[in-house]
C-alpha cells in the first residue's frame, strides 16, 4: 500500500494521534500561559504579596519567579516524556501501516 | 579593590580571544569542505543531534546583551532584573507544543517554506520574506551598536574597529561554512558562555557559604527591603502583558531560531532540541540572576554605575573582583564569542530568506538548480554582512534598544500568527496569509515608532530632557525659597502652589506619544490573527484545504518530510 492509497484519515490509530497530540498541546500550552500571565498579574495587581517575606531573608515573589523557569522547563519534559513513548508509538503504528 | 582593568587591551583577554578565533575558523576550513549542496549550506546537511542542536539554540539566543544587561539590570534594579528574564525564556514551551515538530515536518530551510507549503507560492514569500528580513535587519543593527559599544568598553577597542572584526569574522564563519561552521560556533559559545557563569557564581555563592538566603540577606541589607520586591518595571498592566506577549510569541516567530530546526534529522530529534534548549536557557537565566544579586553585593551598585550607567558591566567587574584579570580576560572573550555567535545566526537567516525565499522562490518560480542557488546565498551573505556593518557604523552613539523589542514585536505580530494559522487551521488562505503578515509588520513597526519608546524616548528626546532639567530646576529653587523663609507657614503654603502650577505646566510641555503602549504586541499581534482569520474566511481556497487534509500525514507522521 503507497502513501496516496492509505486513507488515513478514517484510520483509528491516526485519529487518536492527532487527537491526543492537539489534546496535549494545548492543554501543555494553557498551562504555561496561565504560569506567566499568572506571574504577570501578580506583578501588576498584587505586588504587596510577592512582597511579603517568605522566610526571614527571602521575599516569596523571588521563588515564584525562579519556579516560572523551572516550571517552562518542566513542561518540555512532559511534553518529551509523552511524546517519546505515547506517541512514538502511534506513529510508528501508522508508519507501518502506511509503509506495509 | 584593586584597580579595574575593565577598558584596557589585557593580554589575557587578547589570548583568550585569539584562541577563540583560531578554533573557530579551522572549524570553518573543516566546514567549508562538507558545506556545497543547498542543503549543506541552509541546514548543516540535517547532520546535528538533537542535543547538539539544543545547545546551539542556546547558543543562537543568549546575546551579549542578555548575559551582561539582565545582570546590570539585577544589579542596579533587583528584582525588577528577574522579572525581565523570566519573560526571555517563556517561549521556548510555546515553540515546543505549537510548533517545533509540524515546522520540521512541513519544510525545508525556512518558515516560509511552511506557510508556503499548501498556499500560493509567490505572494506568500514575499511577505515572508519581508517579515523575516525586517525581524532579521533590527536585531541585527541592535545586536551591532550592542558589539561595538560592549567590546569599546571592555576592551578599550575603538567602536569602528570592534564593528569591522565582528562583521569580518560573521562573514567568513557564513559564507565558506554556512549552517555547519555556524551551529559549531554556537555550541562553542553556549560550553563557554554556560561554563564561565556557572565558575562566576560557585565563586559568587562560595563567598555566602553556598546559601542563597545569606546572599539576599545581604542584598536585602544593603539596599534595603525593596531591592527584593517588584518595583517599578510593570505599572500598567496592559503595558505588560503586551510586552510579555511580544516576549513570548516573538520567541515563537525569530527565523534564525526557526531556521536550526532544519538541522536535525527528524522531529523527534527537533523536540529534544527544544528541551534542552529550555533547560539550558533557563539555567542560564537563574545564574545571570545570581550574578547580578552577586555584583550589588560584592561590587556595588556605585561603583558598577560608575562605569556603566546601563549596568552592563556587573558581570565583569564581578568575574574581576572574584577571579582577578585572568578571570576577567576569559569572561571579556566569551561575551565577544557570544556577540560573534548570535550575528552569525542572524545573517544566515537573512541570507536565506533573501535566496531561498525571494531569489528562488519569487524571482525563479521555485526553479534553480543547487549551484545557483549556493552561489546567490553566498552573495546574499556577503551583502547582508557589508550592510550590518554599515547599519553598525550609522547607528553609532544612537540608542537602539528599542530595536530587539521592535525584532520581537514584528515576529510575535508578522511570522508567528501566519505560521501558527498554516500549521493549525484548514480554512487559512492565501489572501488571509498575506493580510495577516501585513498587518502585523506594518502595526508593529507603526506603532513602536508612534510608541512613548521611540516617539518620547527618540525622537523627541531633547524636548523630554529639557522638560525634565526645568522641572527639576524648578524643584530646587523651590526648595530653597522655603528654606529661606524658613517658619513662615503661608509663604511656605504660596511657595508650594507656585511649583505645582508651574510643575503642571511644564508637564503639558512634556511630548506625548501618539500610542500609549510601550511595546506594541497585544494591537499588532490581535490585529494580525483577527484580519487573517477575517481575510481567510472571506476569501475561501478550497484547493488550499484539500491540501491541508493531505498533508496531516506529513505533518503529524513526518512521511515525506525532508
Amino acid at each position: 500500500m503507497n502513501v496516496k492509497e492509505f486513507n488515513f484519515k478514517d484510520d483509528a490509530d491516526f485519529k487518536k494521534l492527532s487527537g491526543q497530540k492537539s489534546t496535549v498541546s494545548l492543554v501543555l500550552t494553557v498551562l504555561e500561559l496561565v504560569f506567566y500571565f499568572g506571574f504577570i498579574g501578580l506583578i501588576a495587581f498584587n505586588k504587596p504579596f510577592l512582597s511579603s517575606m517568605l522566610t526571614e531573608r527571602i521575599t516569596i515573589g523571588i521563588p515564584i519567579a525562579v519556579g516560572v523557569i523551572v516550571m517552562s522547563w518542566i513542561l518540555t519534559g512532559i511534553y518529551v516524556y509523552w511524546a517519546n513513548n505515547t506517541y512514538d508509538e502511534l506513529v510508528k503504528k501508522v508508519r507501518d501501516k502506511v509503509e506495509g | 579593590m584593586a584597580q579595574s582593568i575593565i577598558g584596557q587591551v589585557h593580554p589575557v583577554s587578547i589570548t583568550f580571544f585569539f584562541l577563540f578565533v583560531l578554533s573557530t575558523l579551522c572549524i570553518t576550513y573543516w566546514a567549508a569542505k562538507r558545506t556545497r549542496t543547498t542543503k549543506e549550506f541552509y541546514a548543516a546537511g540535517r547532520s546535528i543531534t538533537g542535543f547538539q542542536n539544543g545547545l546551539a539554540l542556546a547558543g543562537d539566543y543568549m546575546s551579549a546583551a542578555s548575559f551582561l544587561g539582565i545582570a546590570g539590570l539585577v544589579s542596579t534594579k533587583g528584582y525588577d532584573g528577574l522579572i525581565y528574564s523570566v519573560g526571555w525564556l517563556v517561549g521556548w514551551p510555546i515553540i515546543m507544543f505549537l510548533i517545533a515538530e509540524p515546522l520540521r515536518n512541513l519544510g525545508k530551510y525556512t518558515f516560509a517554506d511552511v506557510v508556503a507549503y499548501r498556499l500560493k507560492r509567490m505572494p506568500i514569500r514575499t511577505s515572508a520574506a519581508a517579515g523575516s528580513l525586517v525581524t532579521v535587519l533590527f536585531y541585527l543593527i541592535a545586536q551591532m551598536v550592542g558589539a561595538g559599544t560592549l567590546i569599546k568598553l571592555m576592551f578599550g577597542l575603538p567602536y569602528e574597529w570592534a564593528i569591522l572584526i565582528v562583521g569580518c569574522l560573521m562573514i567568513a564563519y557564513v559564507l565558506f561554512g554556512g549552517m555547519l561552521a555556524t551551529t559549531w560556533v554556537q555550541i562553542i559559545k553556549a560550553v563557554l558562555l554556560l561554563g564561565g557563569a556557572t565558575i562566576l557564581v560557585i565563586m559568587t555563592l562560595s563567598k555566602f557559604g553556598f546559601n542563597y538566603g545569606a546572599l539576599f540577606g545581604s542584598a536585602s541589607e544593603k539596599y534595603g527591603p525593596e531591592f527584593l520586591q517588584p518595583g517599578g518595571l510593570v505599572t500598567n498592566p496592559v503595558d505588560a502583558i503586551s510586552l510579555g506577549l511580544a516576549l513570548m510569541f516573538g520567541t515563537a516567530g525569530l527565523p534564525h531560531i526557526l531556521m536550526r530546526f532544519y538541522t536535525v534529522p527528524d522531529a523527534k530529534e527537533a523536540r529534544k532540541s527544544v528541551f534542552y534548549a529550555t533547560g539550558f536557557i533557563g539555567y542560564f537565566y537563574i545564574l545571570t540572576v545570581t550574578i547580578g544579586f552577586g555584583a550589588a553585593v560584592l561590587v556595588g551598585k556605585k561603583v558598577i554605575m560608575a562605569i556603566d550607567k546601563g549596568g552592563n558591566m556587573a558581570a565583569p567587574l564581578l568575574a574581576e573582583a572574584l577571579g582577578g584579570h585572568m578571570f576577567l580576560g576569559f569572561l571579556a572573550a566569551v561575551a565577544f564569542a557570544t556577540i560573534l555567535a548570535v550575528v552569525a545566526g542572524l545573517t544566515l537567516a537573512g541570507a536565506s530568506a533573501l535566496s531561498h525565499d525571494l531569489y528562488v522562490g519569487v524571482f525563479r518560480k521555485g526553479q534553480a538548480n543547487e549551484n545557483d542557488e549556493v552561489r546567490v546565498a553566498k552573495f546574499a551573505t556577503v551583502a547582508l554582512g557589508v550592510s550590518a556593518m554599515l547599519l553598525g557604523l550609522l547607528f553609532k552613539g544612537q540608542n537602539v534598544a528599542f530595536m530587539v523589542g521592535l525584532a520581537f514585536a514584528v515576529a510575535a505580530s508578522a511570522n508567528f500568527p501566519a505560521l501558527l494559522m498554516s500549521i493549525m487551521w484548514k480554512k487559512f488562505s492565501t489572501k488571509g496569509a498575506v493580510a495577516s503578515i501585513w498587518t502585523g509588520l506594518i502595526l508593529a513597526t507603526g506603532l513602536i515608532i508612534i510608541s512613548p519608546t521611540v516617539w518620547v524616548d527618540v525622537i523627541h528626546l531633547k524636548e523630554k530632557t529639557a522638560v525634565e532639567k526645568q522641572t527639576a530646576d524648578a524643584e530646587a529653587a523651590s526648595k530653597a525659597k522655603i528654606e529661606a523663609v524658613a517658619a513662615d507657614t503661608k509663604a511656605i503654603e504660596d511657595e508650594k502652589a507656585a511649583l505645582a502650577a508651574k510643575k503642571k505646566e511644564l508637564a503639558s510641555q512634556m511630548p506625548q506619544a501618539l500610542f500609549p503602549l510601550k511595546n506594541p504586541g497585544l494591537i499588532s499581534m490581535g490585529a494580525a490573527f483577527l484580519i487573517g482569520i477575517l481575510v481567510s474566511l472571506l476569501s475561501s481556497e478550497p484547493e488550499a484545504q484539500d491540501k491541508f487534509e493531505k498533508e496531516k500525514l506529513r505533518a503529524y507522521i513526518g512521511i515525506g518530510a525532508e
